[in-house]
């Protein structure tokens, strides 16, 4: 809508795990844009059902091969799209981050899920919840549930980075617990980054965490000790979806297995009444084929 | 002055636009980079530019984006790319060098080192693509000061409301992007971008370069008739890409098809006989 506002008749965006990708398309077959999406080859391969919503949604799926070939390489080429047409053409980024004004404008759109959960947990319990923890790549899922608890100081808030094969193993998206603060696709915030300032490929099991930066309001979040930041490797991740999918029957996407993840060692430590909101980001079905090649992998490792 | 405001000055005074020749530091290796980088004023170039390798240049297209890899698969780092400089020096005073780049290996050097490192070595501007005029005080101020220029990049799409704020505090010269979008991708329209040009000399009196997709002879006397200086880059990375070998080595043709290049382009500025029959 804010496209058509503007007068532009062409839409493009980024994506990861296609969430945004699948949302952007579903918006422009509804208002009969054109539509493409730049996303990263690798996730590409490993997100098919959401690559095939896309399509179906009319959009134009553009595989991007440079550089690490996920979501960053993505971002790269949909910005040097933009400076081409942007005569005509809306750029929608997907995550609280890039230039600004984008990282406080996704903010607002993306918060009403706090908003929703609110009202609904005020419904439901008749009072706020106790915290709230959600994973984090770029982070606008998090962003969009913390935003409207925050002046709630007695609200504890959770942000769960992917540590991929581990922090110390220096392949993981931890933009905080490993990062540095640096500037990249037009904002200052925690970055993977080597000694020289050139940014470092990140490395998650799942698509939409794959970002070596993390929005700068979290970075600001974190630096203010407002929301304590941790992180999930690969192997914890693929273990909370299996149990979540086992005990609760909701198969959730990685991204929020994330999550899910730290959820397994703090929710034991609160007292019985205590009421904790996990953002359950995604639908695990577009996972599938990445955690049978992973499990497959394993096996064969004889673990 | 700097030795750009000088070169610009004398090119006035020959009456003729200046060659901007831009090549990726470190690209293919160090000793080939460098062996280039010392051609260049003989083959003609008025004014290098000397691109600070990125992993993600996101202003540019895929020709500097492979060299850019090229360059920091050969380990370049921004110490290297200085010590360049300074080895270009030792043989060349005049020539203006420019370093072209994006901020954060900048920023992590730290800025005020990295400022004084690029005086001492002899450097004498900078373009930061990815440093707007309205979040450049960390930077900007301090390289003015030390000396340095900083030149900022105006485009198709800048218009009049914004134009001011891009030349407010450009010194050196002013980048004219030929086109929107990124580097090497389109061909310039010659009568669009002479219009541009007027519009962007009506508030400055700084010489205009134009850059972006300028491949061939015509293009570059075309061009020397609307501005004061002609940019060519990613016709050159892509010569040098050209000249490798399938592990991407340096061949014997490395140094001579870029410079090669060069000599041709050049000549086309001083001799300007097709041009002037227009």
């Amino acid at each position: 809508m804010l496209a058509l506002r503007m007068g532009k008749t062409r839409v493009i965006a980024e994506t990861g795990a296609g969430m945004h990708g699948v949302a952007t398309a579903t918006l422009c077959a509804k208002f009969g844009l054109p539509c493409i999406i730049y996303m990263g080859s690798v996730d590409v391969a490993r997100q098919k059902p959401n690559v095939l919503r896309m399509k179906i949604l009319g959009a134009e799926v553009r595989p991007v091969e440079s550089g690490s070939k996920t979501l960053k390489d993505a971002m790269n080429d949909a910005l040097r799209d933009w400076v081409a047409n942007v005569h005509d053409t809306f750029y929608c980024i997907g995550t609280v981050a890039g230039p600004h004004p984008y990282p406080a404008m996704v903010r607002d759109f993306q918060s009403v899920i706090g908003r929703e959960t609110r009202e609904q947990i005020l419904k439901a319990e008749s009072r706020l919840p106790d915290s709230l923890i959600a994973c984090i790549g770029g982070g606008s899922n998090a962003m969009g549930l913390f935003h409207p608890f925050l002046d709630d100081p007695a609200i504890e808030i959770y942000g769960v980075e992917a540590a991929g094969l581990g922090i110390d193993s220096g392949k993981h998206a931890a933009s905080i617990a490993g990062g540095k603060p640096g500037v990249l696709h037009g904002n200052r915030t925690y970055l993977l980054m080597d000694e020289d300032g050139q940014i470092e490929e990140a490395h998650s099991i799942s698509a939409g965490l794959d970002y070596p930066g993390i929005g700068p309001e979290h970075a600001w979040l974190n630096d203010v000790k407002r929301v304590k930041f941790l992180s999930a490797t690969d192997d914890e991740a693929v273990a909370a979806f299996q149990l979540c999918s086992k005990l609760e029957g909701i198969i959730p996407a990685l991204e929020p297995a994330h999550a899910l993840a730290r959820v397994l060692d703090i929710a034991p430590k609160k007292p019985k009444d205590h009421l904790m909101v996990v953002n359950v980001s995604g639908r695990g079905d577009k996972d599938l084929d990445s955690v049978a090649s992973y499990l497959s992998a394993r096996g064969s490792n004889g673990a | 002055m700097t030795r750009i405001d000088k070169r610009f000055a004398a090119l006035k005074r020959e009456g003729r636009a200046g060659l901007v020749a831009f090549v990726t530091a470190g690209d293919p290796d160090y000793e080939t980079s460098l062996a280039i980088l010392k051609g260049l004023p003989a083959a003609g170039a008025d004014v290098v530019e000397l691109g600070m390798p990125f992993s993600d240049p996101m202003a540019d297209g895929p020709a500097i984006q492979a060299s850019s890899q090229r360059a920091l698969k050969a380990g370049q780092t921004m110490k290297k790319t200085l010590s360049m400089v300074r080895e270009f020096r030792t043989e060349d005073d005049t020539t203006p060098i420019v370093l072209m780049g994006y901020y954060n290996p900048i920023y992590i050097y730290p800025v005020d080192r990295f400022i004084a490192d690029a005086v001492d070595a002899g450097v004498d501007g900078l373009i930061v693509v990815d440093v707007p005029p309205e979040e450049d005080e960390e930077l900007r101020p301090a390289a003015t000061a030390a000396g340095l220029n900083v030149i900022r990049l105006a485009t198709p799409t800048t218009d009049a409301k914004r134009l001011p704020a891009v030349l407010a505090n450009t010194s050196g010269f002013v980048y004219y992007v030929s086109i929107a979008g990124i580097t090497g991708t389109a061909a310039p329209d010659i009568a669009a971008v002479g219009a541009h040009v007027g519009r962007i000399k009506a508030h400055t009196s700084l010489p205009i370069a134009v850059g972006f997709g300028v491949k061939t002879e015509e293009q570059v006397r075309a061009l020397a008739n609307v501005a004061e200086g002609v940019v060519v880059g990613s016709a050159l990375v892509s010569a040098i890409a050209e000249s490798l070998d399938a592990g991407g080595k340096a061949m014997s043709g490395t140094k001579s098809k870029p410079l090669g290049l060069v000599e041709r382009l050049s000549a086309a500025l001083r001799h300007p006989a097709e041009a002037a029959a227009v």
